[in-house]
């Protein structure tokens, strides 16, 4: 009678500390250079080397400049965190894919896209968004620089155990409405920190029919809702998606690893702390209108009464209580993040851009997640559909998503982004976001405002 | 890391409610590679205008009110999972952060550098608001022992809880590496049936 989450959690406990926390073996880590650099002179000042450096895997993708990556990124300071995760990876002997490396991108793109994580593992890294790779099952959660270190050291961190949450979706997405939604609409749902203390199980008819890439961009706002984590029982979906990935087993342990696999799902009688229902039809296409991403909306609704609490966060936005969203103008268009930089997003855009134009008035980033989606877009000629549309493409990194490079909005100017954070100043210091998925973007793209894409109203 | 025992102490009250990881330091400040410095950012977008020039409204430039305990409003630290959030206030010289609840991975590296984060309920914070309202010099009491805190104006007292790992750690000025560098052998015999990855 245990969870996926149990039976994960319990296969890589090493020991319980009395009265203390689990202390949990990592069979996997990333490190990026934003929250790495502290943890390895840690290592140093206690003349330590890394424990496991094979279970190690080291890539910038925070800072990285979006435009000639080829020549050395201009701003010092992040050239100087860039730089110090080479020579750490270096003097440790880690594994490390620098800026321009064919398996270099976003950690949380990068990592199943190659086969890194893997179904059953425990992987970390000092990023919340870590909860990405639950998608593929896994137990999988962001870490601070502390525990980076614990890892480096000894290849294990306490833990206390989370409380488990089983989150069920019934029933099928309506037409246009994508994983991305789906989340906004959880969100909404529980608020930012609904989920906190509990590690969420995915399940449900509309999450088993979501795609690879949907199940990661879901596991990817687990984070959002305040969850450790997030997960979804690996299945067929999964297994294809793994199959002859770089780094999966191959051959004979292929066969072993999936008929292990295969036992982890939550048992029929497993009992989890807290259980919630939803049904997919009642799931429209999201945008938000405040400063975080439990305040989300249909697309075509009027944002609701946010009471006084809320009030600075319209303020911020400059909307108002019983406004519609639908026709704003907006500036900025960015598609990219480790929510919606995956081929699929691209598909998405390019299908719904086909034929049209970008509209005027709107400057468009478009930033693949790594260079295999990069590359695969391009085999797919879909670069081609986009440059013909107006829009130009530009090299994978985290990009606006958190606005470290140059990609900053502006202050005062909308931007429809398909990341995950709406906070106050995240893509550049005043900038006023509206997150959405790949499809409402893509129709805000075109337009100039914000559009319904079920509606699928064209530039006239 | 220091050890805390007992601490009275004056407070700094920050009564907002979500307060992110984005406000208690801005992202632009994360190219640090080092630890220190972080204090001087903390809460840097409030505490200085565009020109760097301190907003006197701002609680922290305001020399009323100082000590080594933050007082602020429900979730606190949400967002990201950058520990820069933890060392600014610490380095900034709190010790001790006091809300009626915090984001969980906030939490753990407030934990994880020496800054106490303690659970009050809603009534308890808003009476700690109040007494600092009416009195900037209104003390906090913290027995980390008995797992109380005390609000001294009105003498109040809650108890809150904690880890009894964590207070350990706490009370001894330990940290969770040097536990677990002292577990090696066990990790390698883990190892030998766990080899699957
Ligand atoms: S894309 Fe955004 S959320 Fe994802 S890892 Fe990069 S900065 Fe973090």
């Amino acid at each position: 009678m245990n969870t996926i989450f149990d039976k994960i959690w319990d296969a890589h406990t090493v020991a319980i500390v009395p009265d203390g926390p689990t202390q949990l073996y990592i069979d996997r880590m990333y490190c990026h250079e934003v929250t790495s650099p502290q943890a390895f002179d840690g290592l140093r000042a206690r003349r330590l080397s890394v424990f496991r450096p094979e279970k190690i895997i080291c890539m910038p993708d925070h800072n990285i400049p979006t435009l000639n990556q080829d020549k050395p990124i201009r701003d010092e300071i992040a050239r100087r965190q860039v730089e110090t995760l080479y020579k750490n990876a270096e003097d440790f002997g880690l594994t490390c894919y620098p800026i321009g490396h064919k398996k270099n991108g976003i950690i949380h793109v990068v990592g199943p896209e190659n086969g890194l994580s893997l179904p059953g593992m425990t992987i970390v890294c000092g990023d919340s968004h870590t909860s990405t790779h639950g998608a593929v099952g896994a137990i999988a959660f962001g870490i601070g620089t502390s525990e980076v270190e614990m890892v480096l050291a000894t290849q294990c961190i306490f833990q206390a155990k989370p409380k488990t949450m089983r989150i069920t979706i019934d029933g099928t997405l309506n037409e246009g409405v994508t994983a991305k939604d789906m989340a906004l609409y959880l969100i909404s749902k529980l608020t930012t920190g609904g989920a906190t203390g509990y590690f969420v199980e995915y399940a449900g008819e509309a999450v088993r029919n979501l795609s690879m890439e949907g199940r990661l961009t879901l596991c990817n706002l687990s984070i959002e809702m305040g969850a450790r984590g997030g997960i979804i029982a690996p299945d067929e979906t999964t297994f294809n998606y793994l199959k002859d990935k770089e780094f999966a087993p191959k051959g004979a342990q292929w066969d072993a690893a999936v008929n292990y696999w295969k036992t982890l799902k939550s048992d029929d009688d497993a009992v989890f702390d807290k259980e919630l229902h939803f049904d997919a039809a009642d799931i429209e296409s999201m945008i938000t209108y405040g400063t975080n991403p439990g305040m989300a909306m249909p697309v075509n609704s009027t944002i609701p009464d946010v009471g006084e609490i809320g009030q600075k966060a319209l303020a911020y936005m400059d909307f108002k209580i019983g406004e519609k969203l639908l026709g704003k103008k907006i500036d900025y268009v960015f598609l990219g993040s480790c929510t919606n930089g995956r081929i699929e997003d691209f598909r998405l855009f390019a299908n719904y851009v086909k034929g049209k134009k970008k509209a005027e008035n709107v400057i468009a980033w478009l930033v693949p997640g790594s260079w295999a989606v990069e590359k695969q877009l391009r085999e797919e000629g879909l670069d081609k559909i986009l440059i013909k549309a107006g829009f130009e493409l530009r090299q994978p990194g985290c990009s606006a998503c958190l606005a470290m490079n140059e990609d900053k909005v502006p202050a005062g100017k909308y931007v429809v982004s398909t990341s995950n954070r709406n906070f106050e100043g995240r893509q550049g210091p005043g900038a006023r976001t509206i997150l959405a998925g790949a499809l409402v973007a893509a129709a805000a793209a075109v337009n100039g405002f914000i559009t319904d894409p079920r509606t699928n109203r064209q530039k006239s | 890391m220091k050890a805390i025992t007992l601490l009275t102490s004056t407070c700094v009250p920050l009564p907002l409610e979500n307060v992110d990881t984005d406000q208690i330091i801005p992202a632009r400040f994360l190219k640090t590679t080092e630890k220190a410095g972080c204090g001087n950012n903390l809460f840097r977008d409030w505490r200085y205008d565009k020109n760097n020039q301190p907003i006197p409204d701002f609680v922290l430039n305001n020399p009323n009110y100082k000590g080594e305990i933050l007082v602020t409003g429900r979730n606190f630290g949400s967002g990201s999972s950058r520990e820069h959030a933890a060392w600014a206030i610490a380095e900034y010289g709190f010790r001790v952060i006091v809300s009626s609840f915090f984001a969980d991975i906030f939490k753990n590296n407030a934990m994880n550098n020496g800054l106490l984060p303690i659970v009050v309920s809603e009534p308890f914070l808003s009476d700690i608001f109040a007494a600092i309202a009416s009195d900037n010099n209104a003390t906090l009491s913290i027995d980390l022992v008995n797992q109380t805190i005390i609000n001294n104006a009105s003498g109040a007292t809650e108890t809150f809880s904690i880890n009894a790992y964590k207070k350990e750690c706490f009370l001894n000025g330990l940290d969770d590496i040097d536990y677990l560098l002292a577990r090696k052998k066990e990790i390698e015999q883990f190892e030998k049936k766990h080899n699957r990855y």
